[in-house]
């Protein structure tokens, strides 16, 4: 039983025609999808239809429509800057009629878990780039979501930021195993994390190419480095770059 | 030094403004109604000291009741609005038309209304009607100034509408309220002064009274020792609004 799926979807914005589909995509529990494609190809749209946050124009959309089922996280660590780090995970507890005292208390776990214990009264500001995404990352686990919808979590990172993230990703992943759709300009990030990398062509989206990576999950820093995982990185990117020229 | 150097600055200006003022109009021997020589104004500051300094505080007070009405107006204004748009395309226009209207031209209406034996009303109403319009469009501006990606997040999570606006819009329009109130509680003093100009009588003797009445027993010496206290008055409500944002913004941030 597949745990959400976009069947033939289409997205047409008004007065900049269509942005995505026909697209279709099933996920299965657990499994860690990457949405890799050029600009404006519609792949933040496939991230919103899964999410809840847009309909599409035709076609259809199953997904798990339970409070805190389904969470997301943007390119930006999108906190609120006047709260503290602890008052930021906690929200969406706190939004879903959760007590103070409980959601907090949950929050604190979450905020362990992407290692952050020590920055809970922290305010955005004074936060780095990377710590940012770890709340950010930490608010959307608290509510223990089967699917985790991430927007270019890596676009505003530098390259060793952006490496230790998509390890606490995998790390997170392997706790509690809920489903993963993210979005990525990165191939190599795409490769590094997901089980299946889909590539898609410029606005609107279509699929262009599917990739199944078989290493096994959480993955080795060191895999980045062996044959296998260049050969799959150049496989992508060849099919990127295809696409893009079609 | 060079942090001493610039707070010296105005204050090495003013001195030299009044030092020339001050020997011009003794070489010159200008007639005292003309133009007072510094000397003068503070000597007439301390021999009506306690009537002017009276006055400046019905003025001050005045202001600051308008302020505090303007500010509950416009926020109970504003929020209704937020929470319907509905309602704020039927506010807005008229909004503005009352922000384009003239206050001198509205208060011989507002002195009838406040009844004329009530000068004091009518200067207060008037002053708050200057004071809302910063507060109000700060309000909305800062109301609907959100990070539209955490509204998508506060829709994901199912929140309210109350939830939106207490959680979400209200903290996100902080600065602009800390903006509008800066702004207004100048306008307020301004508007305390020009209402009580306009409403023309000595029932409400603020500062303004001291200085159309000093200025028809050509005391001019008297008026500008009025101005200079309205002055002073006007640079200390904007230096504590100031530093009362400033302080707000680094907590609020947290830096």
């Amino acid at each position: 039983m597949p745990l959400a799926a976009l069947n033939a979807v289409e997205v047409d914005y008004p007065g900049r025609g269509r942005a995505l589909g026909p697209f279709s995509l099933t996920l299965e529990p657990g499994e860690i999808v990457a949405l890799v494609g050029p600009s404006g190809c519609g792949k933040s749209t496939a991230l919103r239809l899964l999410a809840g946050l847009e309909q599409p124009t035709s076609g259809r959309v199953e997904r798990a429509a339970g409070r805190g089922e389904t969470s997301v996280v943007f390119q930006a660590a999108t906190l609120m800057p006047w709260a503290g780090a602890l008052d930021n995970v906690a929200l969406p507890l706190e939004l879903a009629g959760s007590n103070r005292q409980a959601a907090r208390a949950k929050a604190e776990g979450a905020l362990a878990r992407v290692r952050l214990k020590g920055a809970r009264d922290a305010k955005p500001a004074q936060l780095s780039g990377g710590m940012a995404m770890r709340v950010s990352l930490a608010r959307a686990l608290v509510t223990e979501p089967r699917l985790l919808l991430l927007d270019e979590p890596f676009a505003a990172l530098d390259e060793i930021t952006r490496r230790a993230l998509a390890q606490d990703i995998h790390v997170l992943w392997a706790e509690s195993r809920p489903a993963i759709v993210f979005v990525t300009h990165n191939v190599e990030e795409a490769v590094f994390m997901a089980g299946r990398v889909l590539v898609m062509t410029p606005g609107p989206g279509r699929l262009a190419y599917e990739a199944r990576i078989d290493a096994p999950l959480p993955r080795p820093e060191h895999i980045r480095a062996s044959a296998r995982f260049r050969e799959q990185v150049e496989q992508v990117s060849a099919a990127l770059q295809q696409a893009m020229a079609a | 030094m060079n942090r001493l150097h610039h707070g010296l600055a105005p204050l090495v200006l003013v001195a030299a403004i009044l030092a020339v003022w001050e020997i011009t109009v003794r070489v010159l021997a200008t007639p005292d109604y003309l133009l007072p020589a510094p000397s003068a104004v503070v000597i007439a500051l301390i021999d009506n000291a306690p009537i002017l300094f009276a006055s400046a505080a019905t003025t001050l007070g005045m202001a600051l009741s308008a302020l505090i009405i303007a500010s509950l107006v416009a926020l109970a204004l504003a929020l209704a609005v937020a929470l319907s748009p509905w309602l704020e395309s039927a506010v807005r226009p008229l909004a503005v038309v009352l922000q384009v209207t003239p206050i001198v031209a509205i208060a011989p209406l507002v002195n009838i209304w406040a009844g004329l034996d009530h000068p004091q009303r009518a200067v207060i109403g008037l002053a708050a009607l200057v004071a809302f319009f910063p507060i109000f469009s700060g309000a909305i501006t800062g109301l609907k100034a959100i990070d539209p990606d955490l509204e998508r997040l506060f829709k994901l999570y199912g929140a309210t509408r109350l939830q939106t606006l207490r959680r979400l819009r209200l903290p996100s329009a902080l600065p602009f309220l800390l903006e509008g109130h800066k702004v207004a509680a100048g306008l307020a003093v301004i508007g305390a002064v020009v209402a009580e100009f306009v409403s023309g009588s000595g029932g409400s003797q603020g500062l303004a009274w001291r200085l159309l009445e000093a200025a028809n027993r050509l005391q001019t010496a008297k008026m500008f020792a009025a101005l200079l206290l309205l002055g002073l008055m006007g640079a200390a409500a904007h230096a504590l609004f100031q530093a009362l944002e400033t302080w707000a913004l680094r907590r609020w941030r947290g830096r």
